[in-house]
């Protein structure tokens, strides 16, 4: 399969289950005044933000598959 | 994913929480110590960040004074990782974060890590002693019989730092910008990520969109080994001139690069009061040079024997994808999370990642966490642990363990508590084993005694410091 077939295969997979997601996603939820738990800090997703840069670095340069979780990552020469 | 504004923490989150920090400051009268380091690391954040300012734009410098700034939160890490008989690596992170108002945020991330120990060159193991030829030409080391072949050459120092500029704009969009520059003396990496988001259903729903450009240059010790190119020893000539004379012609001196193309889609959905969960793919292409150019594989007869070294090759193009699913549950004690990746590429290597976090709040100041982590990989289609003579030579092979069978497991404790002057403190410690497996190879003659796939453990303990 060539780069550009995969990717506008890729491309309409996405559009679909964004849709989908979107479409579905609006009966979920909670109202402004039910987010005191997400206010909690240790309910942050950034919460433990550099245990999450370090461990990405250790396998980033043990193993075969990197990244996934976020862009902000960046190349080093060991791997 | 974008972290700019995650339904639910938001940047007024972080203001608030900075605003309630330095309110307890205030209130315990922590002064002399604690104040002083606050006020030198505001100084220091000033000098960082208006380098990184300039990425954002010109006009917002003026009226940065008119903006009111929020103290620094600071996060710094010193992480020891020991590898049983192989790899040490000691790495120091400082990231630095200062709200500017409550729409936006800058950061700096500074990264200092020194590597030292062996590594495992690709080579597989003898009944003999076997002899290598340092990258660099210069000098040669000997691996013992029955042992698994380890350079020890492995040295490095690299500095990382990066900024990011996080912006509110409206109830709906935000976005995410980020420089990167990374520098060690074989390497070089320069990146850009750039990321867009938006909010829908009353901020219960999150979609992401974005990029990163990455540019590396690769500048290896005694230069660049032609691929699938033969080792030649010292032993072999009559004069040192020869010798190199010889060696050199297995060698491209040039530097090269590699450049790399993320791209992702993000959707972050609350389902309700007590558990967010997110889904991710992330698609990215690399072109350049990928071989490591360290690496060796073993080319051996029908008694497992031996007969020479060759130097590794990969493709020059990579397309990975990869899907992540995670959850986040708040619980009335804690916190646990899920998370599951699975990625493909075009090299053939594709993973399932399993990760847990469960964290139980013994106090409002005191915490202890478990992590576990299992991970599990099949290997590039070109990954050969060794090479047969009566073969013909592949034009791309390699022995990196790395991109061969593995299953890892991870099994972490880490505890964590908040000081009187609000700094906190953690403590991590854990444990990371890798056991490669057989791609079903068949071990010729000798090699049916040796040890092919050793397992490799590590013990990584990190102290970590917020204030």
């Amino acid at each position: 399969m060539t780069f550009e077939t995969e990717l506008i295969k890729s491309a309409r997979s996405l559009s679909l289950l964004v849709c989908l997601s979107l479409t579905a996603c609006s009966s979920l939820g909670v109202e402004p005044w039910q987010r005191d738990q997400f206010a909690r800090e240790d309910m942050a997703l950034d919460s433990e933000k550099l245990d999450l840069t370090l461990d990405d670095h250790i396998y980033f340069s043990k193993e075969g598959t990197s990244g996934g979780r976020s862009l902000a990552g960046g190349g080093c020469g060991c791997n | 994913m974008v972290a700019t504004k995650t339904p639910g923490n938001t940047a007024n989150q972080t203001l608030t929480e900075s605003q309630a920090y330095t309110q307890s400051r205030l209130k315990t009268g922590a002064g002399d110590g604690g104040t002083s380091i606050a006020d030198a690391l505001s100084m220091a954040s000033f000098a960082l960040l208006s380098m990184t300012s300039s990425v954002a734009s010109a006009t917002e410098t003026a009226s940065l004074d008119a903006v009111e700034i929020d103290s620094p939160k600071i996060d710094a890490a010193l992480l020891y990782y020991l590898e049983q008989d192989r790899v040490t690596v000691a790495e120091g992170i400082f990231n630095l974060k200062l709200p500017l108002g409550d729409k936006r945020i800058y950061e700096a991330k500074l990264v200092l890590d020194t590597l030292t120990g062996s590594s495992a060159n690709g080579a597989v193991p003898q009944d003999q002693r076997q002899t290598f030829t340092r990258p660099s030409g210069n000098g040669e080391y000997t691996i013992n019989s029955g042992n698994t072949p380890l350079d020890d050459t492995f040295k490095d120092t690299r500095v990382q730092l990066s900024g990011n500029w996080a912006e509110i704009w409206s109830l709906d969009w935000s976005s995410n910008h980020g420089v990167y520059l990374s520098r060690e003396y074989d390497y070089t990496s320069m990146g850009i990520n750039s990321a867009l988001a938006r909010s829908f259903n009353k901020n219960n729903t999150q979609l992401s969109l974005g990029m990163a450009y990455y540019y590396d240059l690769v500048d290896p010790v005694g230069g660049r080994p032609l691929a699938m190119s033969n080792m030649v020893f010292r032993d072999d000539f009559d004069s040192h001139a020869e010798f190199r004379t010889e060696f050199d012609k297995t060698r491209q001196i040039a530097s090269t690069d590699k450049q790399t193309v993320d791209l992702s889609v993000g959707l972050t959905q609350i389902i309700n009061r007590h558990m967010l969960v997110q889904l991710s793919y992330n698609l990215s292409s690399l072109q350049g040079y990928m071989t490591d150019p360290y690496k060796v594989l073993s080319l051996v007869d029908a008694s497992g024997t031996r007969e020479a070294y060759f130097y590794e090759s990969r493709p020059d193009e990579r397309l990975k994808q990869s899907l992540y699913l995670f959850s986040k549950h708040a619980l009335a004690t804690g916190v646990t999370d899920l998370a599951y990746r699975y990625s493909y590429d075009d090299w053939g290597v594709a993973s399932h990642t399993f990760e847990s976090h469960y964290r139980y709040n013994f106090t409002s100041s005191f915490f202890g966490q478990l992590h576990l982590r299992y991970y599990r990989q099949e290997a590039a289609h070109f990954y050969r642990v060794f090479l047969k003579s009566e073969e013909v030579l592949p034009e791309f092979a390699s022995a990196d363990y790395r991109i061969g069978n593995m299953n890892t497991y991870t099994f972490g404790i880490k505890i964590g508590h908040t000081l009187a002057d609000g700094t906190k403190a953690s403590y991590r410690l854990e444990y990371y084993q890798q056991d490669p497996y057989s791609n079903g190879d068949q071990a010729l003659g000798q090699l049916a005694q040796h040890e092919l796939y050793p397992s490799v453990k590590a013990i990584i303990f990190q102290l970590g410091l917020s204030f």
